[in-house]
């Protein structure tokens, strides 16, 4: 392993964490204001990739079919709070677990019938195309970076909207004591409506940036969903910055994990021993890692109710 | 004068800069009701917490019937035969009466990781539940689904539990709050004719009920006693009287 | 249990079917998939509704007694002596030792950390690429009871499942019964009252996470057995999904109503999946409905009936 290919894939892990972040921030704002948890997270994802690959195709640009994607992947965000995740907020999480797990179902399938089972391909936009030289003689490729650069863009953004406006105010809050939240006179409803729509939005953000990276295929969403549910419980349910923190943490370990370990193994097996063991273990590391994080802090790295 | 039952060694607990507790010491006797009063924010919920293992303090001492118990947890610190009553009634809502009590029956007599026998049969624990009952006036809402009784009942019931855990202190948690005025007759009687078989650590607002039923009482301000006596003495006492009418004047 | 006559009835269906003309090969090869994940159902509802563990991770047991049937398969081992102890042991130190952390957490905590540890069992059982990684492996055999080839015979197969499912209803109920299970329970309504009373919850949720785990193992030994293949997938987290749905769609207070669940569920997949291509297109929004609008399950409807 040359320092080289370690700082690429270091880059890898970083932009798979900003990816995670962008559905994870949805993830954990929906968690932590409404008490809700949405299974459903990851297929909002997909359907971002696919809205943002076929409005792409449908008008010949990757900006358009990404400026396009974004009121669309809000809109399907409302209609499912409407049709379904609004019966669901006053029931518990075994119940909110299933229904969405339904709406799992039915969006992977649907995918299939609108787009069929082949993955799609999305082409780098020819802005994007090429490479940045990162150190003398190694290039890594333009669009990664600009999607990490979106991503903490985004993130800045989202901090300042938390952190900074009247209404990140009242999300936080709520993400603390709804009960208070609603008893100063605020629409609790309309809130909760509103942070749904924008973290379904952001989860098609980042399916729209995944786009040219990974294929995009039915299931795609459910992988992403997982790792999302790992960064959120590792990085403390509701905080933004745990989400942060811990989305880098994840994808750099998931990244690094993946091209180390059987090199890793080579050191104490034979080499296709090393490359078994290896493989195993290097898509066990998350898990590991989040159960080491929980075994010393069970409510994760950036807790927000206290207690 | 006898061996404490529990003695509080210096008890100390800050939540950031301010000290909830600020080295609360005081001994209960066995056989007496020894009450805690105090103003609002005095300190009491989180010296119940330090008293039972909610919370660790960060300096001083837990000592229960001879062993130091700062470091043990609410389920050791019951086996020791420490039980408590809490101010939010808390029994299995969904359990009836006597299968509440029996559970705490089972906690005290054997192991409860038995597997086979159906408990609700064991006769051992439903005779302990019942007599437990009996003691609080409860025996004939023995099958009555604890959440379908009255507040009142619901407080004989969770007495009756901690009466079946056979403890050696019972530490009541302000057991008249939310009661009627009924109620709280019944509640006062009932904790009457308890006193003379149990030590009973009472932490309570209301102060006739306190008056009517302490040995000595301990009077809890700022997170410090500032002073323990008799019912006389703390009647008479100018400092308490000045907290209370300091908080009145407020 | 004066309401229970519907799952009896069901058991006793069930055992006089291949007699009434339904012992076909495809007829049994339902039934027995019916009473299999009917099976580890009973267990996941012998959690969710007994100890109130809410686990979305059940079906990686399932897949690691299944594994366990298939590793010693490939070495050669299949006598059921050997093979059912080590898959139902094997399910229960998975179980406690994921489980000695999860079950610190509690809520929706508790339901991620399950999922996580399930995705975690699932990639593992892929990367396995000397037992077929992504794409299973398939058994040169079905297992040897004391030498005989008694899980080749369909009916005699038909009547060990049927037998297996009815010994792990009669198992959780007497566990929900004893002493055990009445601190189970209470802790799953209040868990400070145990404590209260001097006993410590933590211990008895694990020993029953740990027993409803080998209770799964040994539903996997007879999947494995069932489709004599095994593959990543009888781990998946949306297998999990579709326990928990069984569970909840027949009632999770009443242990049995896993039992209609599993049944309920098999007859509409299949039933479904012959009439359309993409059923889960119908599916996906009838387990949204089912939650929304079943509240009880079919047990409590059931029981309703007779209130």
């Amino acid at each position: 392993m040359t320092t080289q290919l370690l700082l690429v894939q270091a880059l890898n892990g970083l932009q798979l964490g900003i990816l995670l972040f962008l559905v994870a921030a949805g993830l954990t704002l929906v968690f932590g204001v409404m008490d809700f948890i949405n299974l459903a997270h990851g297929v909002q994802y997909m359907l971002g990739a696919y809205l943002g690959a076929s409005l792409a195709a449908a008008t010949g640009s990757f900006w358009w079919g990404l400026v396009l994607a974004l009121p669309a992947a809000l809109a399907a965000g409302l209609l499912l709070e409407v049709l379904v995740f609004r019966h669901l907020y006053a029931r518990d999480h075994l119940a909110q677990v299933l229904a969405t797990f339904g709406v799992i179902l039915f969006l992977n399938e649907g995918v299939k019938v609108v787009w069929g089972a082949a993955p799609l391909q999305v082409a780098v936009p020819p802005l994007l195309e090429g490479g940045v030289e990162i150190m003398p003689g190694l290039q890594y490729p333009l669009y990664r970076v600009a999607v990490l650069a979106a991503g903490i863009a985004t993130a800045a953004g989202l901090w300042w909207l938390v952190e900074r406006t009247r209404a990140g105010m009242l999300v936080r809050a709520g993400a603390t004591n709804a009960a208070m939240v609603s008893a100063l006179g605020v629409d609790i409803g309309r809130l909760f409506t509103l942070v749904f729509a924008f973290g379904a939005m952001l989860a098609g953000f980042a399916g729209v940036l995944a786009g040219p990276i990974f294929s995009v295929e039915p299931g795609m969403g459910d992988n992403v969903l997982i790792l999302a549910f790992v960064v959120i419980v590792i990085g403390g349910i509701g905080s933004i910055r745990g989400a942060f923190v811990a989305a880098l943490l994840v994808g750099l370990i998931d990244t690094l994990g993946k091209s180390l370990m059987p090199d890793l193994m080579r050191l104490f097996l034979d080499a296709s021993a090393a490359r078994q063991a290896g493989a195993a273990l290097a898509s066990m590391l998350v898990y590991v890692a989040m159960a080491a994080i929980l075994a010393f802090r069970p409510a994760g790295l950036f807790p927000v109710r206290a207690g | 004068m006898a061996e404490p039952l529990l003695r509080l060694d210096g008890l100390r607990k800050h939540y950031g800069g301010l000290a909830v507790t600020d080295g609360v010491s005081l001994e209960v006797l066995p056989g007496e009701i020894h009450a805690v009063i105090g103003p609002n924010g005095a300190g009491k919920t989180t010296l119940i917490h330090e008293i039972t293992g909610i919370v660790a303090p960060d300096e001083g001492r837990v000592v229960f019937a001879g062993q130091d118990v700062t470091r043990f947890s609410l389920p050791r610190r019951v086996r020791a035969g420490l039980a408590r009553t809490f101010q939010i009634t808390s029994v299995v809502a969904g359990f009836t009466a006597r299968a509440n009590v029996a559970l705490a029956a089972q906690a005290r007599s054997g192991s409860s990781f038995r597997f086979f026998r159906p408990a609700a049969s064991e006769r051992r624990l439903n005779d302990a539940a019942m007599q437990a009952l009996a003691e609080v006036g409860l025996a004939d809402r023995a099958d009555t689904p604890a959440g379908a009784l009255s507040h009142g009942e619901k407080r004989a019931l969770e007495l009756a539990i901690a009466l079946a855990t056979e403890p050696r202190l019972l530490l009541l948690d302000e057991p008249l709050a939310g009661a009627g005025p009924e109620e709280t007759e019944r509640l006062i009687a009932l904790l009457t004719r308890l006193k003379s078989a149990y030590t009973i650590l009472l932490v309570e607002h209301d102060m006739q009920a306190v008056f009517a039923l302490a040995d000595r009482i301990s009077v809890l301000v700022y997170g410090r006693v500032i002073a323990t006596g008799t019912v006389a003495e703390i009647r008479g006492n100018p400092e308490v009287r000045a907290a209370y009418l300091g908080e009145d004047g407020a | 249990m004066r309401e229970a006559w519907l799952p009896l009835a069901v058991l006793i269906a069930l055992g006089a079917a291949p007699l009434l003309g339904f012992g076909g090969s495809y007829e049994t090869t339902l039934m027995a998939r019916t009473m299999i994940l009917g099976m580890a159902a009973v267990s996941l509802s012998f959690l969710v509704g007994g100890a109130g563990l809410a686990s979305l991770g059940h079906a990686a047991s399932v897949g690691v007694g299944a594994y366990a049937v298939a590793i010693l398969d490939a070495h050669g081992v299949t006598e059921a002596a050997r093979v059912l102890p080590v898959a139902v042991g094997a399910a229960a130190v998975f179980s406690l030792a994921t489980g000695a952390i999860a079950i610190r957490t509690s809520g929706v905590h508790f339901i991620m950390i399950t999922l996580a540890f399930g995705q975690m069992a699932f990639f593992t059982a892929s990367s396995l690429a000397a037992y077929g990684g992504d794409d299973g492996y398939t058994l040169y055999s079905r297992t040897e009871v004391l030498g005989t080839r008694l899980l080749e015979d369909r009916l005699a197969f038909h009547y060990i499942c049927l037998g297996a499912l009815a010994l792990t209803w009669a198992v959780c109920a007497m566990l929900l019964a004893s002493r055990f299970g009445r601190v189970l329970r209470a802790a799953r309504e209040n868990a400070q009252r145990v404590e209260a009373v001097g006993l410590a919850p933590y211990s008895f949720r694990l020993v029953g996470y740990v027993l409803a785990g080998a209770m799964g193992g040994l539903a996997g030994f007879l999947l494995a057995n069932a489709t004599e293949f095994v593959s990543p997938a009888s781990l998946s987290w949306q297998r999990s999904g579709e326990l928990l749905f069984m569970v909840i769609l027949g009632g999770a207070g009443r242990l049995w109503g896993a039992i209609l669940g599993a049944l309920a569920f098999v007859l509409l997949e299949t039933w479904l999946a012959q009439q359309m291509q993409h059923w889960k297109l119908v599916f996906g929004p009838l387990l949204v409905l089912a939650v929304i609008f079943l509240r009880g399950g079919l047990s409590g409807l059931v029981a309703r009936r007779h209130g």
